[in-house]
């Protein structure tokens, strides 16, 4: 979509630097124009300031965003930074050794990026073919998708937040305290949120929610999707009896409504949060399954592949070279989709009371209450949705925007 | 036509055999007795451990898995799919009397979908860029993106408990019975408004997406721009010569969507209370009512067969080249 | 006097990469029932010319100057609708992949009579009627049963046959045949070629034939237009241009076709390198790289048209004027 919008302004692509055209010229006038200074190194020690003084601006504001964020959360909660420092808990050891860790790499990266840039003089040719790998022009036209990117933002932010929940949540989201005093409360400056009708502080609970549904969400997909590769590759190589009896399985677990089905299965078992990821992966792992087959029929048929075999080259090692690449992208579109409809189904299934349960928070248990209580006090299910809802429309741009970058279609010239 | 149908009839045997094996062996593989299955285990201990030998026999749970699974997939076959212990009645006739609650939101909804999603599908992608274009493209990845239930509070919130525009859950008004037929028809319509639109609205969402991006393809297809150098106008162009075409693949989807529809459903019917398939596969997993788990996931299945029976069906009636027995004819 | 005038066509295509100049200064008549070939290799905009006519260039291409005058009147200035109305009903289209062509999902009839219906105001019982009549004209057998036929039940001879009486049925003044024969069989070439001059005497009508095929050239067109890289270099009457080519790229294409009665004296030669990529075009005339008669005033600026005796053109500085 973003692509096809781009065609429509021929003047940006006259201008040189902003949007570097594919044809000549266009990444080399990009590196000849930060003319490498190697004056400018010390100022890597604020990351991303060089990246900025020598035009490489995206890389810059990336990096300077990141830093700004890290430090921000130090010293906004600077006392519970330096209570975490030495608390035993494992939480806590991790949050702020993560920050240390991610402020450390983020100055070296900027460091070494910018000696490299300022050191070496770029081949233009190198430059040129570089830039024209499939890799680059993905990233490059990823970049230029300001929604997808955008999106991913959240979603760095979102993990970010996850992994300094203990940090950053101003109460303990477990602790029960005198409900009858804070029950119940609208939002306001003490509890963003609001609390429950535990008079627990939501926002706490909401950033400790976030863990499990980012958790789930990827761990399900990762499930799903080896899974799926396994058994697709397995049924497509093979074929015979193996590819009747998977794709039999496959066909059964389609018909059954998944919704249905993954609510017998997380029911039936009491599932933990292990097995609510694995039960996950186990319901969805068909459609990368049907697609992998597929692409290794394909590629059987291909002449490539009987070429290569009959100049003796192992048939298999073949297919899986071609089967990589050409599988990629639509798996890793399909897997940001995934992601999205995990944490949706996750959600589903804790506002049932049966996936995660209380007292450890998810945003979607968040909401199990009585439905009264989620009715009147509209603050309980407003702000878990939101966040539920904003993670899983990121994971779909993510998806659009890898969708686009990752499109081989480039040119219309069918008419031409 | 006959014996298309009866050949399907044929093929869904089998995947009704998996479907019904694979729920045997979850339900089995689950943790705790399987007596657990027939009666519930708060009334097992307050019983004599010689009564519970004797129903053990009785349901033959003396037996190894495999004869249990023999017989009850006999039973299955003659139609019997237990008796729930919760209820105290035939699983078969507590589906029965769900089952037609849902297929009244599921169809609903497909309605809406079908309306509004192709309508502004064909909308967007003829204006394509528009301002139009870009909020249907936006706004429709934004409402696919919300959950339904989270949606559907939200929705109770704001029309139900503060503007008191809708009812907040049930199927009728409690003077149901004292209405005339066109009232009650109005009452359970009322009552639909909500549920329908939350269950249709996201698959609209998706539907229009789907439009979007086929109608597109379509529009570049050499078909149309020699419709339109036969001097077409533009509307016969869109309307007759691109649509049939961008169509059927949505027929397809509608099929295949079957099941995240009735699978969607669970939750609205939660938030709703309504009594439909969902809510009963909810309480049952919420009561450990084993034969009512079974049964709503065979349920749900046949209705998924069902589905994209139906969806062959229009298929082949819709593209010439498509014959019934799904192959794809070219010259 | 002239059908058709196309004058200073430019059509171009704004991409990404750049803008793609499609059709470039491209200027030629088309008179009363006579057959013009617009003639070159493919991706030199020959298809473009033609949906330009027609105002069909696909997004993201754009006419961006000329002037398109059929019967005194430019179609780029007139309403939509009477634009609407030439189409199909004064300018009848043929397209290259008559499968393609034609929607797959109504019976051939049924495409037929709606435009039948649509340019001729008759009815739909009369267009249906109509419809067998014409099917029948342009010899489809049984033109009764395969009314009712789906484009893929007939074969590409038969759905090219098929297409042309949908272009003529409203017997219009010009007919745009974009490549119709290339693909189908050699031997349904010739039918359908015979059927093309036989409709055409039969209405009158002029004809506009893009193509490769030189030999179609020859049998068909009274003038040709030779095209390459968007721009035009060389037209004249279709004799003089075999007999005498002028251009270098003319001369080239002509000794890359296997001719009978060629002697070993005129050995086939071709073109040396290949078609350059229409986004990076070499400078001046866009064929000195590949001509052997190109020097350093070939390099900066495309040669002007110069004109012949007998209405000819050619765009080349090694023509001299007589």
């Amino acid at each position: 979509m973003a692509r096809n919008a781009r065609r429509k302004r021929p003047v940006r692509s006259a201008n040189p630097g902003a949007n570097p055209p594919a044809g000549t010229g266009g990444a080399a006038s990009a590196v000849q124009a930060a003319a490498p200074d190697p004056a400018l190194r010390p100022f890597a020690l604020v990351p991303g300031l060089a990246h900025l003084m020598l035009g490489r601006r995206r890389r810059g504001f990336h990096l300077l965003f990141f830093t700004l964020f890290l430090l921000l959360v130090v010293v906004v909660r600077w006392r519970a930074f330096t209570d975490g420092f030495s608390s035993p808990a494992l939480d806590e050891w991790i949050a702020t050794r993560f920050i240390l860790t991610a402020l450390a790499a983020c100055v070296l990266f900027s460091f070494l990026d910018v000696h490299r840039l300022t050191s070496e003089q770029l081949d233009a040719a190198a430059a040129i073919a570089k830039g024209k790998s499939p890799f680059r022009v993905a990233i490059r036209r990823f970049g230029e998708n300001k929604l997808a990117v955008a999106a991913l933002y959240l979603i760095v932010l979102f993990y970010l937040v996850a992994i300094l929940a203990p940090l950053l949540a101003p109460y303990d989201p477990a602790a029960i305290e005198n409900p009858t005093e804070t029950q119940y409360l609208g939002p306001s400056l003490q509890h963003l949120f609001g609390t429950d009708e535990f008079g627990r502080d939501l926002f706490s609970r909401a950033v400790f929610g976030a863990r499990v549904s980012l958790a789930v969400g990827l761990l399900a997909v990762l499930v799903a999707v080896t899974f799926g590769t396994v058994f697709g590759s397995l049924a497509g190589y093979f074929g015979g009896v193996l590819d009747n009896v998977l794709m039999r399985i496959v066909d059964v677990i389609i018909a059954i409504p998944t919704f249905f089905l993954l609510l017998t299965l997380v029911g039936v078992f009491e599932a933990n949060l292990l097995a609510l990821v694995l039960i996950l992966g186990f319901t969805s792992w068909t459609g990368t399954a049907r697609f992998i087959r597929g692409e290794i029929l394909s590629l059987k048929e291909r002449e490539f592949i009987e070429a290569a075999r009959a100049i003796g080259l192992p048939h298999r090692l073949v297919i899986f070279r071609h089967l990589i690449p050409n599988a990629l992208a639509p798996v890793l579109v399909s897997a940001a989709l995934m992601v999205g409809g995990m944490i949706g189904a996750e959600a589903g299934l804790s506002f049932l009371g049966i996936g995660i349960r209380p007292p450890t928070p998810s945003w979607g248990n968040m909401m199990s209450g009585g439905q009264d209580a989620l009715l009147t006090y509209w603050w309980i299910a407003l702000f878990p949705g939101l966040l539920l809802s904003s993670t899983i429309l990121a994971f779909n741009l993510l998806a659009d925007g890898l969708r686009d970058a990752l499109d081989p279609k480039t040119l219309m010239r069918r008419y031409v | 036509m006959a014996r298309f149908f009866a050949k399907r009839i044929l093929q869904a045997v089998p995947l009704l055999f998996g479907i019904a094996t694979l729920t045997f062996f979850i339900i089995h593989l689950a943790p705790g007795d399987p007596m657990d299955m027939y009666l519930e285990p708060r009334m097992q201990r307050q019983m004599d451990p010689e009564v519970i030998e004797l129903i053990r026999q009785k349901y033959g749970l003396d037996q190894p898995v495999h004869v249990q699974y023999v017989k009850w997939l006999g039973n299955l076959a003659q139609g019997d799919l237990g008796e729930s212990f919760r209820h105290r009645r035939p699983v078969a006739s507590l589906i029965a009397e769900r089952v037609p609650y849902t297929l009244q939101l599921a169809i609903l909804a497909l309605l809406f979908d079908a309306l509004v999603g192709i309508a502004l599908g064909i909308f967007s992608a003829v204006k394509q860029y528009s301002l139009v274009d870009k909020g249907v493209t936006v706004g429709s990845l934004v409402i696919y993106s919300v959950p339904g239930f989270w949606l559907a509070l939200m929705l109770v919130i704001v029309f139900s408990v503060n503007l008191g525009w809708f009812p907040t859950s049930q199927t009728r008004s409690l003077d149901y019975e004292f209405l005339s037929l066109a009232g009650k028809i109005g009452d359970r319509l009322w009552h639909l408004v909500l549920p329908v639109f939350v269950l249709g609205v996201a698959q609209a969402a998706g539907t229009a997406r789907y439009m979007r991006n086929r109608l597109l393809e379509v529009l570049s297809e050499e078909y149309v721009v020699a419709a339109r150098a036969r001097g077409l106008r533009e509307r016969t162009v869109i309307l007759k010569h691109a649509l049939r075409n961008a169509m059927i693949p949505i027929l397809t989807i509608y099929g295949m969507s079957l099941p995240f529809l009735l699978g969607g459903a669970v939750l609205i019917e939660k938030v709703f209370a309504w009594p439909g398939l969902g809510l009963l596969g909810v309480e049952a997993v919420g009561g450990r009512d084993y034969p009512v788990i079974m049964a709503t996931m065979m349920m749900g299945a046949v209705l998924v067969i069902l589905g994209n029976l139906m969806a062959d069906v229009t298929y082949a009636i819709v593209d010439p080249r498509i014959s019934l027995d799904g192959k794809k004819r070219t010259a | 006097m002239a059908l058709l005038r196309v004058e200073e066509l430019a059509t171009y295509f704004f991409l990404d990469e750049g803008e793609l100049r499609a059709v470039d200064d491209v200027t030629f008549e088309v008179n009363e029932g006579e057959t013009v070939a617009l003639v070159g290799e493919s991706g030199c905009g020959k298809t473009i010319v033609a949906m330009s006519i027609l105002d069909l260039v696909p997004w993201p291409g754009q006419i961006v100057r000329g002037k398109i005058l059929f019967r005194h009147e430019d179609l780029r200035r007139v309403t939509r609708e009477k634009l609407r109305q030439s189409r199909g009903g004064e300018i009848g289209m043929v397209f290259q992949e008559p499968g393609a062509a034609l929607n797959p999902v109504y019976p051939i009839g049924r495409q037929m009579s709606e435009v039948l219906q649509l340019h001729r105001g008759m009815s739909r019982h009369e267009a249906d009627r109509e419809a067998v009549r014409v099917l029948g004209g342009v010899g489809i057998p049984e033109p009764e049963k395969r009314v009712n036929a789906y484009p893929f039940e007939l074969s590409g001879g038969m759905r090219q046959r098929a297409v042309i009486a949908i272009a003529t049925c409203t017997r219009p003044r010009l007919l745009i045949a974009d490549e119709p024969t290339t693909a189908l069989d050699v031997t349904v070439q010739a039918e359908i070629l015979d059927l093309m001059r036989h409709l055409q005497a039969q209405y009158n009508m002029a004809t506009l034939l893009i193509t490769h095929d030189l030999g179609v050239v020859a049998e068909m067109a009274q003038r040709m237009l030779v095209m390459y890289t968007g721009k035009l270099f060389e037209l004249g009457r279709t004799q003089d241009l075999f007999d005498d080519p002028k251009h270098p790229y003319t001369q080239g294409l002509l000794h890359s076709v296997p001719r009978l009665g060629a002697g070993r004296d005129d050995p086939l030669t071709g073109i040396p390198g290949a078609v350059p990529d229409l986004l990076q075009l070499p400078g001046g005339c866009t064929f000195h790289p590949r001509c052997k008669l190109s020097d350093e005033e070939c390099v900066d600026e495309f040669p002007s048209m110069r004109t012949l005796p007998y209405g000819r053109v050619c765009a080349c500085y090694k023509v001299k004027d007589r």
